[in-house]
């Protein structure tokens, strides 16, 4: 039986894709899994992989073309059946959608219409005869009820993952699977009870949220700024680097290092505002802002406070790199609870970050300067840090951002605390 | 520990039973001078005298009527049906007269009485006399419906269910009459109402009852050599059905087969999904799947029978398929 090939979201919010490289040429042998084309969407490059077995019969979008989610780019099928009628209707036909409710934001609108008379991906069979486009047909992301309960203890962003069962199903090894390549993998220290704590509104933050709200902007942001001596990090990494090459670290680095273990230690900051309640974070998954040729994109180095600075040098690079190379996956760059930028090296002095809602903070870096200063009433150089951190006034006042700054001043200033 | 058959496990049962206590008797066809048309009751003429083991003509519903009307008067009996194919002939007596005389007497009248036989398909007894009857019976409030599937749980159980003040419905197996298994010498009962952990395992639980706690047995063996490991739990009684048992075990393992030897319509597996579904809900990685008799009259031809039957090979990819290997 003949499976249809169409443009599947392949992004929580991909509306059309480019068909960057098709990987197999027509008259290919394909297996149901194997990768097809390289799709790139609006947030990344990911593989368009065969829903079914066969042989790739027709590719009907070219390569660097476009097409919107839904369209039918490709049919597999067994060597010698007749196709024409798939062809015939699917040339420019687009998969049939449910129609999206305007009244209701997208995500929401994706209720699976039962109705509707495409081949649903429920069928039972789990064998990838029937098309199951399940991602491009707009359903919600079907998942077993243990994967939804685990992935809610868990923090994981059940939204963010590609099911393997049936009808591209999220089940318990994906959700597993999710926990060890992102957050898990840090080695685990004992934590608060579940991942996160939800904080009802108390009548006063609910009173400064709508006021602050009024006054500026959806996001109330206010900025504070602290300059930090870099003298003992310096001496850290350089004492690191006289131990040989594969103790390199940068000073984002050892920056990236403070700003999590600070964060593990001020849930208050390392939290999301929700609208109608404050959730703290008992994780900490440290957002890093990345420029790429395409623009900004932030991926996460998930429980970033357990993780040695050594695990983090390494992360940092490995995810700037295919930020970079537009190879992230939607996992890699969701589910932070506080982001960094960091301009340094493009020689900013001093800047404010804006903050990637929901989360409440953001920490803006800059370049690390010599500068002199005064100690014991003599005239010295140092070397500095400016940072400036973007709060989110309706979740964070400016003494809990400041207490949150001092903690950060210490472990930079004192970095041995951050091995203790 | 001596190992007996299935069938000398009932009888030392019902030899020990009327032993210890004179009100109890068994009545029906052919278990007097026959011994027994599966010889269950092989001896017990000799050793009781013909005023408790009591030959009936083909009646079903009269000594059927006969045994409720008995136990009113105090006694205890134990009515054979030569296979729950004929006693169906009876239901009248057990569902409108034993399951409801208590309720009905405003209390009066305790029905401390077994009707047992053998339940389900042997082997080409074509369709009227392969019959899985414990979902019909598990049906009606009013009575216990007791199906062991081992020598050691006929014993244990049989015992409870004759010393019971309800009317227990106990369902045997052709096939399970010659099968054999470790039985203790000394004194022991088993209560009705428990299921059985027959096989521990964390991928995948199997949920079963009667002689398909032997299908399941091997299922679970077969799979341990792919390295899967399945719980099996034998319900044992299917009413009361043991829920908690059913509840901890999915709970531990996230996915179940239900296997059954009867239809699929309202069959025991239903009821069982049903428990599942709610106390489970968060727990399940998978729907449940159940392995059931396919919804036809049981064939007579051989090859179409085997067809027809719930057996280990469809378990097996029952149990895959859950655990998404299929």
């Amino acid at each position: 039986m003949a499976t249809k090939i169409f443009m599947e979201a392949l992004s929580p919010t991909m509306e059309e894709g480019r068909l960057v490289k098709w990987l197999k040429n027509e008259g290919d042998a394909v297996k149901s899994g194997e990768p097809l084309a390289e799709v790139e969407t609006d947030k990344a490059i990911m593989e368009l992989v065969a829903r079914g077995d066969g042989v790739l019969r027709k590719r009907l979008l070219g390569e660097g073309e476009s097409s919107p989610v839904g369209t039918l780019v490709g049919v597999i099928a067994t060597k010698d059946e007749n196709i024409d009628s798939l062809l015939a209707d699917g040339g420019g036909a687009k998969q049939p959608e449910p129609k999206p409710d305007n009244s209701q934001p997208k995500a929401e609108s994706r209720e699976p219409k039962a109705e509707s008379p495409q081949p649903r991906a429920a069928t039972p069979e789990p064998k990838a005869e029937s098309p199951q486009p399940m991602a491009a047909e707009g359903s919600r992301a079907k998942s077993s009820p243990l994967a939804r309960r685990m992935a809610s203890e868990k923090g994981v962003d059940i939204g963010s993952l590609q099911g393997s069962g049936p009808g591209g199903r999220i089940i318990k090894r994906d959700i597993e699977s999710a926990q060890t390549s992102g957050p898990k993998a840090a080695s685990q220290k004992p934590r608060a009870e579940g991942d996160y704590q939800d904080l009802p509104l108390t009548q006063i933050r609910k009173t400064i949220a709508k006021r602050l709200s009024e006054s500026i902007g959806p996001i109330p942001t206010f900025y504070l700024t602290a300059e930090f001596d870099l003298t003992r990090v310096v001496e850290t990494r350089e004492a690191m680097l006289e131990l040989g090459d594969e103790y390199k670290v940068s000073i984002n680095d050892i920056l990236m290092k403070a700003v999590a273990t600070a964060l593990a230690q001020h849930p208050e900051v390392n939290a999301h505002w929700l609208g109608d309640r404050i959730r703290l974070f008992n994780r900490v998954h440290l957002g890093m802002a990345v420029a790429t040729d395409d623009g900004l994109i932030v991926p996460v180095i998930f429980d970033a406070d357990s993780k040695r600075l050594s695990e983090i040098a390494k992360e940092s690079r490995a995810l700037a790199k295919l930020a970079r190379e537009r190879k992230l996956k939607p996992e890699q760059y969701t589910g932070s609870t506080f982001s960094l930028s960091n301009l340094g090296m493009m020689q900013i002095d001093h800047f404010t970050a804006i903050i990637n809602p929901p989360e409440v903070g953001i920490l803006a870096v800059g370049a690390a300067a010599d500068v002199p200063v005064v100690v014991d009433g003599e005239l010295h150089t140092r070397k500095r840090l400016r940072v400036t951190m973007s709060c989110d006034h309706r979740a964070v006042d400016g003494a809990v951002g400041a207490r949150f700054l001092q903690t950060l001043r210490r472990m930079i200033e004192n970095p041995l605390m951050l091995v203790f | 520990m001596p190992v007996i058959t299935y069938r000398d496990a009932l009888n030392q049962a019902l030899r020990e039973e009327m032993q210890r206590d004179d009100r109890v008797f068994l009545m029906g066809e052919e278990v007097a001078v026959y011994q027994g048309a599966y010889k269950v009751s092989k001896g017990l003429l000799q050793e009781f005298g013909e005023m408790r083991v009591v030959d009936t003509p083909i009646t079903e519903l009269g000594f059927a009527g006969v045994g409720v009307g008995a136990a009113m008067a105090g006694l205890r009996p134990v009515i054979e049906f030569m296979t729950w194919n004929f006693g169906v002939l009876a239901l009248d007596q057990v569902l409108n007269a034993a399951s409801k005389m208590l309720y009905m007497s405003g209390g009066q009248y305790p029905m401390p009485m077994v009707f047992r036989g053998p339940n389900g398909a042997a082997l080409q007894l074509s369709a009227q006399h392969s019959q899985a009857f414990e979902s019909w019976l598990a049906h009606m409030p009013g009575v216990k419906v007791v199906t062991p599937g081992t020598p050691y749980d006929a014993k244990g159980l049989l015992k409870s269910a004759i010393r019971d003040d309800n009317p227990v419905l106990f369902l045997e197996g052709e096939m399970l009459y010659n099968t054999k298994g470790e039985v203790p010498e000394a004194e022991y009962t088993i209560p009705i109402g428990k299921a059985e952990l027959k096989r521990e395992g964390e991928h995948c639980s199997i949920i079963t009852n009667g002689k398909m706690a032997l299908v399941a047995m091997q299922v679970a063996d077969q799979l341990a050599k792919e390295d899967i490991r399945v719980d099996v739990v034998d319900l044992r009684t299917v009413r009361p059905m043991d829920v908690e048992a059913i509840t901890t075990s999915v709970q531990k393992t996230n996915r179940a087969v239900v296997l059954e030897e009867g239809w699929e319509l309202a069959g025991i597996g239903a009821q069982v999904v049903d428990y599942i579904q709610r106390e489970c809900f968060d727990d399940l990685d998978a729907p449940v799947i159940r392995v059931h008799q396919a919804d036809v009259p049981m064939p007579y031809a051989k090859n179409l029978e085997k067809l027809a039957k719930p057996d280990a090979a469809k378990t097996i990819a029952a149990v895959k398929k859950v655990m998404y290997l299929d």
